[in-house]
């Protein structure tokens, strides 16, 4: 192996970071006596920031350029160096959001830090997998830690529960992506994105290969709506989103779903774009039935978890429109604005999940959970900023001006009216009015209501001041939205 | 080198509500109300030059102000105003000033927070009036519900929370396919929001009139007009006496306004092709809400329903598409403005003294307090449209306009004075005239000096228009007459 092939492996160094980090912190913890693991949380911090600058040195060095690397398993290109940052600042930020919670509850093990980090890698290896196993592979990391999260509060039941039924609907989602990949490799013969985007053209333009093709596309889409969660693969969300600890919510609400959007776009733009007419018709249907569920059925939920869970479900369906309106019969024009914006939606989703639970997170105490509706009472009188917060992300969460979901949702039904898709703009428009109900709901309990009984004010530190910069954040991206589109759009144009 | 005015009147407001936030608790509440009026009459004084420096011989737009924004939709900062949009924008600030005053003893809890959503709300309807970019004008157009869901929400009366959710998604409801139709209209352009742009845009009858259906909803639930205005009185009658004077005063200017900029230049074919439809509405919101204000038993209420009615007339001056209906319809939306204003005021005064806005629980009121009694006389006779005052100016000209397409559109617009005569000057007797009513009006004191001065600000508003509306009307001429050539070429 020449010099220069050893150092081309250096594209992965936020990875090869990440990893003997995580192997590291293990030891750490052991050594590490302070009951608020003090030193553990900062050297996962540490290894975190670490990361972050070797991806920022990744995307210098490259200069934009796609390589590949691993004999092509390993794809480093600005969509998955992008995806990566914001990935490692959504962890870093849960990190930060849940470690108060979790010293109050005794849950702040060496554990959770290292489960979030390998999660975390596994986010990394599936945004950059450039063939079939290196995405398994990565997806299962994911889900394994995510797994083992849900666990971690073991006392209690509804967490156990949550988490053995998010292993067994993962396990068969899992098993159907690896059934539809296997469908693929049989009808192309390579495991390897490109080399299967160049046979499967040829392969779709007969009938009989176009069968074949499609057979394996349904399962790969189900095991994407699956990670997504969008209907009709959404039952895990409401029950894992409600039965984990809050923090842990937090955990799978945020960074997962960039992951989750970057397997759809490796498998379907990467991979099949020769089937996009197949799979662009059952993201429509996936898209429409989980904008309409998840936008009814948070109306009825008086838990903020549980309510929360179904607004990320009808997100994600609002997302893939952004995904399904690349390719209008056969022209790829639409496609850098269309997928652009559904990567914007989804760090924009992100960045508004984690405000929430952040909110819920902080306004916790020892011994009181702050997740049901009631909860919320009189937050404007208990504590104005932290209502305040919690008001921008509703209004964002709703798609109201001058909040970043606006733009998110401008950018996504932009896309979809240049498709030629009026209707589909319109039930899109219809469902976001029926979700600013709920949304709505909140802050009327937050600033109409009384509070109910007598509850401490939301905690402070550095949780306090973070929850603060991504409320504000969403303000600034709102108020100037151009930067964030830039960056996404440089990132899809990589693809 | 002149300022930005228009960014002023937009920012300053906003500016100030920020520094009222900051300010805190309700411990700086006296510190607060005099920024807040320091930052009304701040943004107050920056709409003057707008008026002053005003080149009414051009239908142009001035004052422009453009900088990119988000480049990747071709989104940009552009303001600027016309003749139809200039006079809103002082007549909002204007309006802002008074609602901080009146407000003044008024309001004791959360203060900063009210004063500051009052701002901002200023500060966001300026940019309205001024937008020259779809996106820039839907971001305006939106952010007003936030501020007034909170004025209605924690402010506002006993049933305040489902009037300030009913306000939301009613509106939201409507300007959700509004979005729609900015976004297919930024599509067929080839990718520009400006508005201006989209006036010289070609467009199918049926892509119009698909478009005509998506913005109205939108203006027809602001405006309020027929059969979708049923969150209005809901609104009003819960909102604080602030919150109803700007949602009448200025909020519904906002869908008025939006029919004349976007759906008659953009869309002329389907508008004359629909015209019937609206001016239908439009007669049904004069003559049917003018007989429902007469039964209401509730002050607000009656106002809330006589606003309705008022602003048929508006809908009916546009879709006439003669000087006389536009320019009257323009100039009845500023009389409304300033009397719609008024009579909240007014009501306001009544209910910070009785707690009751029923009309059966008062009379007499002119024996204990009668300067009230005559500056409200007035308001009521604006009302119903006497001669003198604002409001006949405005009526008179868009029953001229409508003489001009028919005789009895003209007729069944004029049954307007009849019953607005009917229901204001009906209640004004109740309330005001005959024995003194129980002993809680015996024990009413006349308006302070404070009441007295914002009241008597309007009075003279009211007059000084009824007298003389040359001033308001030269400034529209070029515009309306533009606007009218423009809306008669089919595309």
């Amino acid at each position: 192996m020449s010099l220069t092939e050893l150092l081309s492996h250096l594209r992965a160094l936020p990875e090869m970071i990440l990893l003997a980090g995580a192997s590291a912190l293990m030891i750490v913890d052991l050594l590490s006596k302070h009951a608020g693991r003090r030193t553990s949380f900062w050297f996962a911090q540490a290894v975190l920031a670490l990361c972050f600058v070797a991806t920022l040195y990744v995307i210098a060095e490259s200069g934009g350029t796609r390589y590949y690397i691993f004999y092509g398993l390993y794809v480093s290109d600005m969509l998955s160096q992008v995806l990566k940052l914001f990935a490692t600042l959504a962890v870093s930020a849960a990190l930060v959001y849940a470690r108060p919670y979790l010293l109050d509850r005794g849950l702040l093990r060496g554990e959770f830090l290292t489960l979030m980090l390998f999660a975390l890698l596994g986010i990394m290896v599936m945004v950059s997998a450039n063939s079939f196993l290196t995405l398994y592979l990565g997806l299962e990391l994911l889900s394994l830690c995510l797994y083992a999260l849900v666990a971690l509060n073991r006392d209690v039941a509804a967490s156990s529960e949550a988490a053995m039924k998010y292993f067994v609907l993962g396990a068969l989602a899992s098993g159907l992506l690896l059934y539809g990949m296997s469908m693929i490799y049989g009808a192309t013969g390579s495991l390897l994105l490109p080399e299967v985007a160049a046979r499967a053209a040829g392969l779709a333009a007969s009938s009989s290969g176009h069968v074949l093709l499609v057979f394996g596309l349904v399962f790969m889409v189900a095991g994407i709506a699956f990670k997504l969660g969008v209907v009709p693969f959404h039952m895990w969300i409401p029950d894992v989103y409600h039965g984990a600890s809050t923090a842990v919510t937090l955990v799978i609400g945020t960074a997962p779903k960039l992951a989750a959007f970057a397997m759809a776009l490796r498998l379907l733009v990467n991979g099949l774009p020769a089937l996009a007419v197949d799979w662009q018709q059952m993201l429509t249907v996936l898209a429409v039935l989980s904008m309409a569920l998840g936008n009814l059925a948070a109306i009825a939920q008086t838990n903020l978890k549980r309510m929360l869970a179904y607004s990320t479900i009808a997100h994600m369906g609002f997302m893939l429109l952004g995904l399904l309106s690349g390719v209008v019969e056969g022209n790829r024009l639409n496609a850098v604005d269309a997928y652009g914006a559904a990567m914007f939606y989804t760090v924009v989703y992100v960045l508004m999940s984690l405000g929430a639970f952040g909110v819920l997170l902080l306004a916790s105490r020892k011994g009181y959970e702050c997740e049901r509706l009631e909860d919320m009472k009189g937050m404007n009188r208990r504590d104005p900023w932290v209502a305040f917060l919690m008001l921008l992300m509703m209004f964002s969460l709703a798609g109201v001006p001058p909040l970043a979901g606006f733009y998110a949702k401008l950018a996504v039904i932009s896309s979809v009216v240049q498709a030629g898709q009026i209707w589909l703009a319109v039930v899109a428009v219809a469902f976001s009015l029926i979700g600013a109900f709920y949304y709505l709901r909140v802050v009327k309990l937050m600033y109409f209501d009384e509070p109910a009984g007598e509850v401490a004010p939301a905690g402070g530190g550095a949780a306090r001041v973070l929850l603060s910069v991504n409320g504000v954040a969403l303000l600034a991206i709102g108020i100037l939205p151009q930067p964030l589109m830039t960056l996404c759009q440089v990132a899809i144009r990589s693809l | 080198m002149s300022l930005p005015y228009l960014s002023l009147a937009i920012w300053v407001p906003i500016g100030a509500a920020l520094a009222v936030l900051a300010m805190g608790g309700d411990r700086n509440a006296p510190l607060q109300r005099m920024l807040a009026l320091a930052g009304a009459l701040a943004g107050f004084l920056v709409t003057l030059p707008l008026y002053a420096g005003f080149d009414t011989g051009t239908a142009q737009m001035q004052f422009e102000e453009f900088a990119p924004w988000i480049a990747a939709f071709n989104v940009n900062y552009h303001l600027g105003v016309d003749g139809i949009s200039v006079l809103f924008m002082i007549l909002n600030a204007f309006i802002t000033v008074l609602v901080v005053v009146a407000g003044w003893s008024v309001i004791e809890s959360r203060v900063g927070q009210y004063y500051a959503s009052f701002l901002m709300l200023s500060g966001v309807m300026n940019g309205v009036f001024c937008a020259l970019d779809g996106v820039l004008f839907y971001v305006f157009f939106e952010a007003t519900l936030i501020p007034m869901f909170l004025i209605i929400g924690v402010w506002g009366g006993p049933n305040r929370v489902y009037a300030a959710v009913k306000f939301f998604l009613y509106t939201l409801a409507g300007s959700l396919l509004m979005l729609v139709a900015l976004l297919y209209l930024y599509g067929k352009s080839g990718g520009s929001f400006a508005i201006l742009d989209w006036h010289k845009l070609p467009l199918p009858l049926g892509a119009q009139q698909w478009l005509f259906f998506g913005f109205l909803l939108a203006f027809a639930v602001k405006v309020p007009m027929w059969p979708v205005h049923t969150w209005l009185p809901d609104a009003h009658v819960e909102a604080p006496t602030g919150g109803s004077v700007v949602l009448a005063a200025i909020m519904l200017k906002l869908g008025a306004y939006g029919l004349v900029r976007f759906s008659l230049p953009i869309l002329p074919d389907a508008s004359r092709e629909l015209a019937w439809m609206m001016i239908a509405l439009s007669l049904v919101a004069v003559v049917y809400i003018g007989l429902v204000a007469l039964v209401q038993t509730d002050l607000k209420k009656l106002i809330a329903y006589s606003s309705i009615s008022h602003m048929g007339f508006v809908t009916l001056g546009f879709f006439v598409f003669n000087a006389w209906g536009v320019e009257g319809a323009l100039v009845q939306m500023i009389s409304h403005g300033f009397v719609s204003a008024a009579l909240f005021l007014c009501v306001g005064v009544l209910y910070d003294r009785m707690h009751s806005r029923m009309i059966a629980d008062y009379g007499g009121v002119v024996n204990t307090m009668p300067r009230f009694a005559a500056l409200m006389m007035l308001f009521a006779m604006a009302n119903c449209g006497l001669p003198a005052t604002s409001g006949f100016v405005g009526e008179f000209m868009v029953i001229m306009g409508a003489m001009q397409q028919s005789f009895w559109l003209a007729a069944a617009a004029a049954t307007t004075l009849v019953f607005g005569a009917a229901y204001t000057l009906w209640m004004y007797k109740r309330v005001i005239f005959g024995a003194v009513a129980n002993a809680q009006v015996a024990a009413l004191k006349d308006i302070n000096p404070r009441e007295t001065l914002v009241l008597g600000l309007l009075a003279a508003a009211v007059l000084f228009m009824g007298l003389y509306p040359l001033p308001f009307t030269e400034v529209m001429h070029a515009s309306v007459g533009e606007l009218l050539r423009h809306v008669a070429q089919p595309k």
